[in-house]
């Protein structure tokens, strides 16, 4: 099996940085994502791995060969393409096994070979079609087969689902998922759909402006993310971050006046500057005359159907919680809510890294981890 | 665009008919007079309607030009010309577009700049390249006084001479050289999709293997619009010829022989058969864009998928 091993790994087209210095393993046999938004160096970093871009520093080894001056072909890749890449002249069965025919493989092996992978992933009824001929679905499992039939050390996904409609795309993750369970190989997958990320991955790479922001397994990302940036972008609706400072007296002050109290919190970060966030799913409403409840003003609220969100505005700081109750909350309205420490995550403002808190946190942050 | 109005649709059928007379009349007038025997069509008024002596015209015009050999020199020369052409297009586009290297764009300038540089423009040194395909190679070595140093080693004066006047190779050579081609390619190698190129280097084809597999069978419609122009256009090629060829009865074309069937100052008029010949030489190209304008069209407006 075969592990990928990324060291030091930067980019620069002309003067300009994209990746920052990758310090990655992924392990052998392990479906990794990397998310981020567009333009975070992700697919580049990809394209790296697979060849298609010199690596300015740093060393990328695929299992114990560092394959920096490899040819593509030399490095045992295989890759799917967001836009499938087929070639638009060649029939499904010319597509899927035209690498094999590059390598040499005689006729009757080779069509073997195809007809078993297209098999797999129901594609013999199409071979003789050209990709013109095949509908989105069917263009992107010809070019999973293509990938497949070569029998690659290392799978790797360019954002290979970014065209197919949404539905599509949840029979594709799983069919992804599958092929990974059956084959084993080591994958690389990209994208910036958090939703595929979190549902494909063993572990999370996620990327920002050319850095590494994180790397874990999703629960951990979801919850225990180590920056401010890792916060923000993985969730839907997005965590509540609010920005502010623990004074002397066990109160987090924030926004206009706001105040929440947080004593156990509070006193090793006296006047830091910092920002806490809390996933609205653990933000509860509680009755008016709770004791610490943070007093806020409805902005509006979204029906999810299971629940709804309230947007919610407690001193000018935005506050989202997912609430099941069924009364009318018009604009306006005042409720009040209430966040348990356990649930914090503190982020420094100077740094956007987290800041570890105490040990009831981490149990409480272990324990849904491990769940 | 769709425009309903009767009267719009009126003036664009009647512009169309009346471009569609403008091209046909001479043709009519060809076939007819070629026809029609010397009585016939020295009449004035020409009649307008066909006669029948159109096979016999043609067997004078045929052995007076002398048209089987010629028919065959310029068969190879178009040829030549366009195979030729297609070559030197394909890679050179392939080059310009798929490698890269310092000189790209000053390669694709240099070779688009003689688009505006055509054989009839630069026709003094294309002939005299033509003279001495080598001429190039003597001034360079002429100038740096390689010429002489040699002399003076050996006593032997170097003079390369390479003379491509009254050859197949002199008649299609310069047709060959112009970038309508390599433009024409570029610009279809440009639409290829990067991911396509770089699914062929993940599936372990290198740079040759991608030409040949990927992108000619790819530029299919491209290669025949680009055959149909370049076969018609030299074809009927005349000045290049007229002016390679002294030795006209081996290297002469066809559309030089014509000329030989325009009646004498003071010779019989015999039009029929000069019309007759002209049917003839107009023949070959006709039925190429007959065969291939469904392609023709397809490659000049897009591709097919």
């Amino acid at each position: 099996m075969t592990a990928i091993t990324l060291s030091g790994v930067k980019k620069r087209y002309l003067k300009n940085p994209v990746v920052h210095g990758v310090d990655v393993t992924i392990e052998s046999g392990e479906f990794v994502v990397i998310l981020g938004p567009s333009g975070c160096g992700k697919s580049t970093l990809l394209r790296m791995i697979a060849g298609l871009e010199d690596i300015t520093e740093g060393t990328i080894a695929i299992g114990d060969t560092v394959v920096n001056k490899l040819e593509p072909r030399e490095r045992g890749c295989a890759m799917v393409f967001q836009n499938y890449a087929l070639y638009p002249h060649m029939s499904v069965a010319q597509n899927i096994g035209y690498a094999l025919k590059v390598s040499g493989m005689p006729r009757a092996e080779r069509e073997a070979k195809v007809l078993k992978v297209a098999k797999s992933v129901g594609l013999d009824p199409y071979l003789t079609r050209k990709p013109g001929e095949l509908s989105g679905g069917q263009r992107q499992r010809v070019a999973m087969a293509r990938a497949m039939v070569r029998e690659p050390k290392v799978f790797l996904f360019d954002e290979p689902f970014s065209n197919l409609d949404a539905k599509l795309r949840v029979a594709m993750r799983a069919e992804v998922r599958g092929l990974h369970r059956g084959l084993g190989v080591t994958s690389v997958f990209v994208t910036h759909d958090q939703t595929e990320a979190m549902t494909l991955a063993d572990r999370l790479i996620i990327m920002n402006q050319g850095v590494v922001e994180q790397v874990g397994k999703p629960s951990e990302v979801y919850h225990r993310p180590a920056s401010l940036f890792v916060a923000d972008f993985i969730g839907s609706p997005a965590m509540n971050l609010v920005r502010g400072f623990f004074g002397e007296d066990g109160h987090f002050r924030h926004g206009k006046g706001g105040m929440i109290h947080l004593p156990t919190v509070a006193p090793s970060l006296v006047s830091q500057e910092v920002s806490i966030g809390i996933r609205p799913e653990l933000v509860r409403r509680v009755p008016a005359n709770t004791k610490d409840a943070i007093a806020a003003v409805v902005d509006y609220t979204e029906e999810l159907g299971a629940a709804r969100l309230i947007y919610a505005d407690a001193d000018g700081s935005r506050l989202i919680a997912v609430d099941h109750g069924t009364d009318a909350l018009g604009t306006g309205m005042p409720i009040h809510l209430a966040i348990d420490e356990a649930d914090l995550h503190v982020f420094s403002q100077d740094t956007g890294r987290r800041i570890e808190l105490g040990a009831a946190q981490r149990a409480a942050t272990n324990s849904r981890i491990n769940a | 665009m769709i425009e309903r109005s009767p009267i719009f649709d009126f003036i664009t059928y009647a512009t169309m008919i009346l471009g569609l007379v403008l091209v046909l009349v001479p043709f009519w007038v060809t076939i007819v007079a070629g026809s029609q025997s010397l009585q016939e069509v020295s009449q004035v008024p020409l009649n307008l309607w066909p006669s029948g002596h159109l096979l016999e015209n043609i067997q004078t015009a045929w052995a007076r030009a002398d048209l089987g050999p010629k028919m065959i020199n310029s068969l190879i020369v178009a040829v030549g010309v366009t195979t030729g052409k297609i070559v030197l297009a394909a890679l050179s586009a392939f080059a310009i577009v798929f490698f890269n290297f310092k000189a790209r764009m000053l390669c694709f300038w240099l070779i688009f700049i003689t688009l505006m540089l055509p054989l009839e423009v630069r026709i003094v040194p294309t002939y005299s390249i033509a003279a001495n395909a080598l001429l190039p190679f003597q001034t360079l070595l002429d100038t740096f006084g390689i010429t002489s140093l040699l002399e003076m080693m050996s006593g032997v004066r170097v003079t390369l001479e390479w003379n491509l006047l009254n050859s197949y190779t002199g008649l299609i050579l310069p047709l060959v050289a112009t970038a309508t081609g390599t433009f024409l390619y570029r610009q279809f190698f440009m639409t290829i999709p990067d991911e396509l190129v770089e699914a062929s280097k993940m599936d372990g084809s290198g740079p040759i293997r991608f030409f040949f597999e990927v992108l000619l069978p790819l530029s299919r419609t491209n290669m025949l619009a680009l055959a149909t122009i370049m076969f018609v256009s030299s074809w009927n090629q005349y000045l290049w010829p007229l002016l390679i060829t002294t030795d006209r009865a081996n290297f002469g074309t066809v559309v030089m022989q014509l000329k030989a069937l325009i009646p004498a100052q003071n010779g019989t008029p015999d039009w029929n058969v000069t019309m007759a010949g002209a049917l003839i030489i107009m023949l070959p190209p006709l039925l190429v864009v007959a065969l291939m304008q469904r392609w023709f069209v397809r490659g000049l407006i897009s591709r097919d998928k």
